[in-house]
């Protein structure tokens, strides 16, 4: 348990640290750190493969990209678009928005969920995937789908016909 | 562009280049990879033509030039009389010296009257075209060496008496008892 | 956890440890001899016999050269590109089984640091970690090119991890496990190699592994005529030997990988027809696992000095457009051939 605290103080730490610093590649390096304790956190929950994939795909995949192209864009302090009190003003409503909605979400929430208890092995990989293929089949395929559909899309975007242009 | 393709040729030895587009196996590309790592693994066994030099030597050939050598004669002396001709014939000035007269007692050390007290050559501006080697009367100079050493400081490639005069052979116990 | 338990991991760990750094450090000697012997020379052979003093040397030198950082670089994440490089290298080796078990007294020592059962899963995560160091030590040089380097790392990684990870799947198709030991396991003798039934496979796996060690023809963010060294471009001593280091580890590992999923890895021809102990059979299976890595180390080397390295559109259409379409019909064909065979047979 201590060790939960420890990696969850951990994850907070640097979720917050993601936002408060100036440097966007900081920042990134930051959320990767957050997400590597996310993968400690599967890994106490028994849920290795959700762990190592967390660790694959946000990680060694996503962030990647996102260092990329933060390393291509050079951000300075020139670049930084100016903020108008309008702006902060927005953001400090929408930010409480979100808490206020958190909050309430909080509340109406169950405690705890008993069924996952029964069988600590339901995180490990051939458990998901026959849960996955047999009782999720329809959520994973249509998931599936509008990963296909944002793919396609995103070719079709990148592709830049020159006979239409 | 002038002409072009329409430009008639002159010699009638133009080659037309044609490349064709490639062919299933050439697309796959990997025959043309096999093709190169038999060819490199071939490379891999076959003799090795390096002459590992310090340990191995390569026969020189006989007019081989390299460093000068100031010869002695057969009762080993010196055969230098500083005439400066090898000096003056260098294309390169890499040959300084400086004369002394021979003085009494020293004639088992200098054959002539005149000797070279010092006797520099600058190996860095040398080019070994051997044109010394031609011009001493006294057929006191050979470069009949090894190669000139690599070394760290510039001074040290001013090679002195020290480092160009022969060693005295058997001469040496003949003589030491009257020096 | 008994005491006896800990002893026994931890020297295994330090054992593997200390092998992996010598065969990178040899691995760099045998580079330029291999280099050497391709090209009709002798390669490095001054520094004692046969020069196997050369990668102590090399090893000297670097520590001793001078350490600069460049002033307007980023000097923490400038210290953590090599340190993260090498770390990921090392940590990858955690999960091969090295060989069968041993049996002194009555005690039975597993050679293997961890059996997780999501081993392969997980040196894919650490390979798709391995870039991070690139990434962070050509930013943080703040050199155009180093940064050209990191980012042709970046996108060359991620393009051929994808492959990878499709002819991996086909192989899991094939397996039916992602525990590394039990993929040997199933391998045993020498026709249930997963060689013969994942040939292509076993092709695209190889490309992939090149790509994400960037070895030639694939290693163009270090890229020496336009690059001038890549990432790496700003690095001097040490962390430069790291850097380099952390390559040769990679090349390791990775042919362990490879040896583990598709050539038997401890698995030889008639083990269990011999007549031997069970000590004996593992001991000469370490051997023959280890003779399996040394040939995929030659083979990396023998590729550098035969083929030029790839211009980058070449290595992007080579990853998107040739090698998943591949890897994507492998697993289809897989699928198809394990159903006739469930159906049929």
């Amino acid at each position: 348990m201590s060790v939960f605290y420890f990696v969850a103080f951990l994850s907070i730490f640097f979720a917050l640290m993601t936002i408060f610093t100036k440097n966007p590649v900081h920042s990134v390096l930051y959320l990767v750190i957050t997400f590597f304790t996310f993968t400690v956190h599967y890994i106490l929950l028994n849920a290795q493969f959700l762990a190592v994939v967390n660790f694959i795909v946000y990680m060694g995949a996503i962030m990647v990209l996102f260092l990329f192209v933060l390393m291509l864009l050079n951000l300075n302090k020139d670049t930084e678009p100016l903020k108008s009190n309008l702006v902060k003003f927005m953001g400090v409503i929408a930010g409480m928005c979100l808490l206020v909605t958190l909050a309430a979400s909080f509340r109406l929430l169950q405690i705890s969920d008993p069924v996952v208890l029964k069988n600590p092995d339901i995180g490990l990989v051939s458990n998901l995937g026959k849960v996955l293929f047999s009782d999720f089949l329809l959520p994973f395929e249509i998931s599936s789908i509008l990963l296909l559909t944002a793919m396609v899309g995103a070719v079709l975007l990148a592709k830049n016909d020159p006979k239409k242009v | 562009m002038v002409g072009g393709n329409d430009m008639q040729s002159l010699s009638n030895r133009k080659k037309v280049f044609e490349q064709k587009p490639m062919g299933f196996w050439e697309r796959i590309y990997l025959p043309a990879i096999f093709k190169g790592l038999s060819i490199t693994i071939k490379h891999f066994f076959k003799p090795i033509p390096t002459v590992r030099y310090p340990e191995v030597e390569r026969p020189y050939s006989k007019n081989f030039r390299g460093q000068h050598s100031l010869k002695r004669d057969e009762e080993g002396r010196e055969r230098c009389t500083a005439c400066g001709l090898c000096a003056l014939s260098c294309p390169a000035e890499a040959i300084t010296m400086i004369a002394a007269e021979r003085q009494k007692g020293e004639e088992h050390l200098y054959r002539e009257e005149k000797y070279a007290a010092v006797y520099e050559i600058n190996m860095l501006r040398c080019i070994f075209c051997g044109l010394c080697e031609e011009a001493c009367p006294k057929e006191a100079i050979y470069l009949d060496g090894p190669h000139v050493t690599a070394d760290y400081l510039r001074k040290d490639f001013i090679y002195g008496k020290d480092k160009l005069v022969e060693p005295r052979f058997d001469y040496k116990e003949k003589h030491e008892p009257t020096a | 956890m008994e005491l006896a338990f800990v002893i026994e991991k931890v020297v295994l760990v330090t054992l593997i440890f200390v092998v992996t750094l010598v065969i990178a450090m040899y691995s760099t000697l045998a580079e330029r001899k291999v280099a050497g012997f391709m090209q009709d020379r002798f390669g490095p052979d001054r520094a004692g016999p046969f020069g196997i003093l050369q990668p102590l040397c090399d090893g000297g030198k670097f520590f001793f050269k001078e350490e600069i950082i460049p002033a307007g670089a980023h000097k923490s994440l400038f210290i953590l590109g090599p340190t993260i490089a090498i770390i990921t290298a090392c940590i990858g080796s955690a999960v091969i089984p090295w060989g069968q078990s041993l049996t002194i007294g009555d005690r039975v020592i597993e050679l293997q640091v961890t059996d997780v059962n999501i081993g392969v899963l997980y040196m894919f995560g650490v390979v798709a970690l391995g870039v991070y160091g690139i990434m962070l030590g050509g930013w943080a040089s703040n050199n155009k090119f180093s940064l050209m380097g990191a980012v042709r790392a970046a996108s060359q990684s991620i393009s051929y991890e994808l492959a990878m990870g499709l002819a991996l799947i086909a192989l899991l198709m094939v397996t039916q496990t992602l525990s590394l030991k039990e993929i040997v396991e199933q391998q045993s003798g020498f026709v249930n190699w997963n060689i013969w039934v994942q040939p292509l496979g076993f092709l695209i796996f190889l490309v992939c592994a090149f790509a994400e060690c960037n070895r030639v023809p694939f290693d163009l963010p270090e890229c020496e005529t336009e690059l001038i060294g890549g990432y790496n471009l700003e690095y001097s001593s040490m962390k430069l030997g790291l850097y380099m280091f952390s390559e040769y580890i990679n090349m390791f590992v990775s042919s362990a990988l490879m040896a583990t999923l598709y050539f038997g890895g401890y698995n030889f021809p008639f083990m269990y027809d011999l007549g031997l102990s069970q000590n004996w059979i593992t001991i000469i299976g370490v051997i023959v696992f280890f003779a399996k890595i040394f040939a995929f180390i030659f083979f990396f080397m023998w590729i550098r000095w035969t083929l030029p390295r790839f211009r980058y559109d070449q290595l992007m259409n080579l990853g998107w457009k040739v090698l998943i379409p591949l890897a994507i019909a492998n697993i289809v064909l897989t699928g198809v051939i394990t159903i006739i065979n469930d159906t049929f047979f």
